[in-house]
């Protein structure tokens, strides 16, 4: 890695003991990944709180936050005094909902502990959006800027649907480049590494949120971490159509790009996907795709009788609240069964203010804010069957927390959350 | 070697026969224990229990096994932005793997190599899923670049 005289002087802790730590994890990363420099950046989406079950713990010790930053933002055993970040940096989601711990199983002190943390964050100018989609709420970097941001279903989009440039970081890469304003010049940062390399030809209206998350499972699932060029799309789709779209396909695979020809910004026609490049494969997505995509996602569904529902994965748009109100208007959850909606704090209050938050609590159901099931490890006391609207969560919650999982329309759960069981199908 | 040549594979040698791959550091260090060998990739948040080092993704090969002190060997990593996370806390919590040998370079698994501290290999000139598997007992010296494979059977 060849450093420039300020990374340089940074190394040599011209700018502190913290910033000394933070550009010595970007050069051993930096390293790892074969990269031959940095890149400046000054948009990081990361993560330095501590209220997930092992970081609790770890925030208890002496050092108290600097500590969880040292060890877990920069790699660094000996605990430093951090300092104020370089980078407009935003906060991903969190370990809980303060304003329901109770019902997440949040003890008391540890709610303490969430906001002694946020407010440590603040201080150090991190935006605590606390949610999965910076990109809803503030973060909307443009075409071609370089950012760091971690969170796949975000990489995802702001790679993909927003033309901006970054790899999937991790909870300590962020740390650095927040520090730093810095983070390893490799991957999706560089013009060669953005063309398509898989052609999808797509032969079935896809129009749905449904629909677009089980054509991302499918094509996650044959692609891997590739990226895949999506020909014969009917229908333009909107902000939720690809952020389960994009969720789904970084789930099942590993996708950090795509393009969907006519659509997204560096795919204004096929040849442009591809750029120099032959895609590798070709690949049919048909009725027969869309079946096994289904059949995939629910292999760990057996009964019907649910007792949760989880909407808002990833965090909901407020047109998705809205159409869960409208799904709820009148009606009331089955005694048996609970209705969580996640969506990130500044959407709730929106919702709020458009009286949908009411509507959905006069049913039974509640929207919770800062984190997910799957973050907090969170779902009702007794779920043994759960049902989701997202792939990514029916794909990942069964096995964190050892349940079955369904996953169906945004229909298809509200009329299980009502009636106590799911009859949802492929339709 | 006849064995290997009928197979058209390495895998399948005589027990006790020594192989040696070649490839890049990713993470310096040396170290050996028995091979843990999977053609899936793996998952790291969501895909793992850091407590125990256990693989517990729904459909995985592994599903059910530890990489605690084995040498992982496996094709990259796959999933959410957790991965680095997740094979921190293992390190923490004492389950990691004793090295990771993987074909191919993201910057989840580049990334997570570095926190997990534990000699760490990539660009093989051969293929590690083709000549190790799982029981065999593998040397890591990442510093030289060497992998020395002692097969099991």
């Amino acid at each position: 890695m060849k450093l420039n005289d300020q990374e340089r002087a940074m190394l040599d802790g011209a700018e502190g003991p913290a910033i000394q730590r933070a550009m010595d994890l970007l050069m051993r990363y930096g390293e790892a990944l074969g990269a031959e420099r940095l890149v400046d950046t000054r948009n990081v989406c990361g993560t330095i709180g501590a209220t997930t079950p092992f970081m609790r713990q770890y925030a208890q010790k002496p050092g108290g936050m600097d500590a969880v930053f040292s060890e877990f933002n920069l790699d660094s055993a000996t605990v430093v005094q951090v300092p104020k970040v370089r980078a407009f940096a935003t906060h991903l989601q969190q370990g809980m909902d303060p304003d329901y711990a109770e019902l997440q199983g949040i003890a008391p002190e540890v709610v303490n502990l969430f906001r002694k943390g946020n407010a440590w964050s603040s201080g150090l100018g991190v935006q605590l959006m606390n949610t999965c989609t910076p990109y809803q709420v503030g973060n909307v970097p443009v075409k071609g800027e370089h950012c760091a941001w971690m969170e796949s279903s975000a990489v995802i989009y702001c790679n993909s649907v927003l033309g901006a440039r970054t790899n999937t970081e991790g909870r300590e890469s962020t740390g650095a480049a927040m520090l730093t304003g810095k983070i390893p010049y490799w991957g999706y940062h560089c013009d060669e590494n953005r063309y398509g390399t898989h052609l999808v030809e797509v032969d079935i209206d896809v129009e749905t949120t449904a629909d677009w998350g089980l054509l991302g499972y499918y094509v996650g699932e044959i692609v891997q971490d590739r990226i895949p060029v999506l020909k014969g799309i009917r229908h333009v789709p909107n902000l939720p159509r690809l952020k389960h779209f994009g969720a789904a396909a970084s789930s099942s695979g590993g996708v950090e790009m795509y393009h969907l020809v006519g659509i997204t910004p560096e795919a204004p026609t096929l040849e442009s996907a591809f750029g120099p490049k032959q895609p590798v494969a070709t690949i049919r997505y048909g009725m027969a795709e869309r079946r096994r995509a289904y059949e995939l996602v629910n292999a760990t569904a057996r009964d019907r009788e649910i007792q949760y529902v989880m909407l808002g994965c990833p965090h909901y748009t407020i047109e998705q609240i809205w159409e869960a109100a409208k799904l709820l208007e009148g009606k009331r959850l089955h005694p048996d069964v609970s209705l969580w909606i996640f969506t990130p704090r500044v959407i709730k209050s929106l919702a709020d203010q458009n009286g949908y938050t009411s509507i959905i609590e006069a049913a039974g159901a509640k929207i919770m804010t800062d984190t997910c099931s799957a973050m907090a490890k969170a779902i009702p006391k007794g779920t043994k069957v759960a049902a989701f609207d997202s792939m990514k969560q029916a794909h990942y919650l069964p096995a964190m927390m050892g349940i079955q999982g369904w996953f169906g329309t945004t229909e298809d759960c509200i009329d299980a959350a009502v009636s106590g069981r799911f009859n949802g199908d492929l339709k | 070697m006849s064995a290997a040549m009928n197979a058209g594979l390495d895998a399948g040698r005589a027990p006790g026969e020594k192989i040696i791959l070649r490839g890049r550091k990713v993470v310096g260090g040396c170290c050996e224990g028995e091979a843990l060998v999977t053609r899936d990739r793996v998952s790291g948040w969501g895909g793992i229990d850091p407590s125990t080092g256990t693989i517990i993704e729904t459909r995985h090969q592994l599903r059910g096994q530890s990489f605690k002190g084995k040498v992982l060997v496996f094709p990259g990593a796959k999933g959410s932005s957790g991965w680095s996370n997740q094979f921190h806390i293992a390190r923490l919590a004492g389950t990691a793997p004793a090295a990771m040998l993987f074909n191919e370079m993201t910057t989840k698994i580049a990334l997570g190599a570095v926190v997990t501290h534990a000699p760490a290999m990539t660009d093989f000139d051969r293929d590690p899923l083709q000549v190790i598997e799982t029981g065999d007992w593998v040397r890591v010296d990442a510093d030289r670049g060497v992998v020395e494979v002692t097969k099991k059977r």
